[in-house]
């Protein structure tokens, strides 16, 4: 069985945004919806203070709570344990969205582009009339990795079948790979790192692993 | 375009949904009172005119509220495909039961026979139920997933049916009935006790700050006028003060009001996102790893809340 999940080491993220800005290239996003975004934790109280870069998406949980309330199955989990969208089923009710405890989907009501109603050609090329009005995710770059199994190639490990964030990462902060593979880089990752899940108490089993020291 | 700009702390901290309105509450509101309606016309043993006004006045109000939820959802031309996942979504269920309760209690309603009226009360108790589990089952919803959230919402819309019960029976030669009233005592005090309970469970087990704050500013006014004020009118009532009628309305109205409010407070005001968790901040350098943290929680001394 294949199981692809992401790792990121949150000792090398330096918050530059530009798995957030690669995300929004590679899927077309409209204005203020980020499938990818990274936040900026402070804490602690001067003079001990501590700042943390957190990149965030859809977890792509093994046992997602968006799959289990869509009342329309158009949220599946695949083999491959990507959680997927199917947005010709979809019918916008929200109830994934509010069971997403990662903050992780957006439904965008209306069309809209980055100086109004009026697309520029680039985003008019890219429109795609069926994410209006429906839930929408990360896809963990869902058509890269349906290549792979065409390709021969392995996602992780050759960047045409990489998700973009991934590829993107300036500080080598993120991997991608299959975590039932233990000769995948995320797989050695893991056996060498310290690292935890978002809300596992939640029992979502989520597909994004935080590493934040060596073993 | 002007568009707000949201700061960074505003995507740290857990903050209230957007995506379920007015029209979304609406639909637990309604949905709820009329689902308790039914059941307690099925058991009141009303005369012909009060129980046919008040099964007619149940799945009133179960079609608004449905019909609300019908203009909030993003593709309404798509909304049969809400029937696909039974196995495990409570929405889906809640609409297979919608389609039994408006045939029950359509039938009901035409007929008066004690069969369907039963069978439509029990169908208006697992619309409500299902109307709960739909709430409980978002995990992304910390007030909402509280396990004390299921009674609580089942709770507040058998005391709404029960309190337009007391309306519609005023209406009615049962009006005069002291076990309706009485009934209705019991069903708000074992509301109250619920809210108690739920509401002391969330400050334990855990909840945003933004929601506690919300909900335990609620507390006071839901008890004391969709409990307190209501108990004491239907005491006046039962106690032979003149106008009977008019304070026994007036206590199912207050009953009805209380619990519209907290609801629409639940699904809209209180409902704040579960955020984020880090276990531990990262090792930077040479130093150690830093705290965990939970941005917009708070820390409850002794227990691991992350």
């Amino acid at each position: 069985m294949t199981r692809y999940v992401t790792t990121i080491d949150l000792r090398r993220c330096v918050g530059c945004q530009t798995c957030t800005a690669a995300c929004k290239g590679a899927n077309a996003t409209p204005p203020g919806i980020q499938w990818r975004r990274v936040l900026d934790i402070e804490t602690g109280e001067f003079p001990d203070v501590r700042r943390t870069f957190l990149p965030m998406a859809c977890m792509h949980c093994a046992n997602p709570p968006c799959e289990e309330v869509c009342p329309t199955k158009a949220t599946t989990k695949r083999a491959d344990g990507l959680v997927a969208i199917d947005y010709d089923l979809c019918i916008g009710c929200a109830n994934c969205v509010m069971a997403c405890p990662y903050d992780a989907r957006s439904i965008v009501h209306a069309a809209h582009f980055s100086y109004g109603d009026k697309p520029l050609p680039s985003e008019a090329m890219r429109f795609d009339p069926a994410r209006v009005a429906v839930s929408m995710k990360c896809t963990f770059c869902v058509d890269r990795i349906d290549e792979a199994a065409v390709t021969g190639r392995i996602p992780g490990v050759h960047p045409e079948v990489t998700p973009a964030c991934v590829n993107s990462c300036i500080s080598g902060a993120m991997e991608f790979g299959d975590i039932e593979d233990p000769e995948s880089n995320v797989s050695r990752l893991l056996a060498g790192t310290q690292h935890f899940r978002m809300h596992e108490e939640l029992g979502t089993e989520p597909g994004v692993y935080y590493l934040w020291d060596q073993s | 375009m002007n568009k707000p700009i949201k700061k960074m702390p505003d995507l740290v901290s857990p903050r209230q949904q957007r995506n379920w309105d007015w029209r979304a509450a609406a639909n637990f509101i309604a949905g709820g009172a009329g689902g308790g309606l039914l059941l307690f016309t099925a058991l009141a043993g009303l005369d012909a005119f009060a129980t046919r006004a008040a099964i007619l006045l149940g799945l009133v109000l179960i079609a608004s509220g449905l019909t609300c939820v019908w203009f909030e959802i993003g593709r309404p031309w798509r909304a049969l495909n809400v029937y696909k996942h039974f196995a495990t979504s409570w929405m889906t269920r809640e609409a297979v039961v919608a389609v039994g309760v408006f045939g029950a209690g359509g039938l009901a309603f035409l007929t008066l026979a004690p069969s369907l009226v039963f069978l439509s009360g029990v169908l208006g108790l697992t619309f409500l139920y299902s109307q709960a589990r739909i709430l409980a089952a978002n995990k992304g919803i910390p007030s909402w997933r509280h396990p004390a959230s299921v009674p609580l919402m089942v709770a507040t819309g058998l005391a709404e049916g029960a309190g337009f019960l007391v309306v519609v029976a005023a209406f009615g030669t049962s009006a005069t009935s002291p076990w309706i009233l009485a009934g209705l005592i019991v069903i708000v005090s074992v509301r109250a006790w619920i809210w108690k309970t739920y509401l002391a469970g969330l400050t334990v087990g855990g909840a945003p700050e933004g929601a506690l704050r919300i909900l335990n500013a609620t507390g006071p006014r839901f008890v004391l006028v969709g409990h307190v004020l209501p108990a004491l009118l239907v005491v006046a009532a039962l106690a032979g003060m003149p106008a009977r009628a008019a304070l026994s309305v007036a206590a199912g109205l207050l009953v009805v009001a209380g619990g519209w409010v907290l609801k629409f407070i639940l699904v809209r005001r209180a409902a704040f996102t579960q955020g984020l968790a880090l276990r531990h901040l990262p090792v930077r350098g040479q130093g150690p790893a830093g705290p965990a943290t939970k941005p917009g929680w708070k820390t409850i001394a002794g227990t691991n809340r992350v």
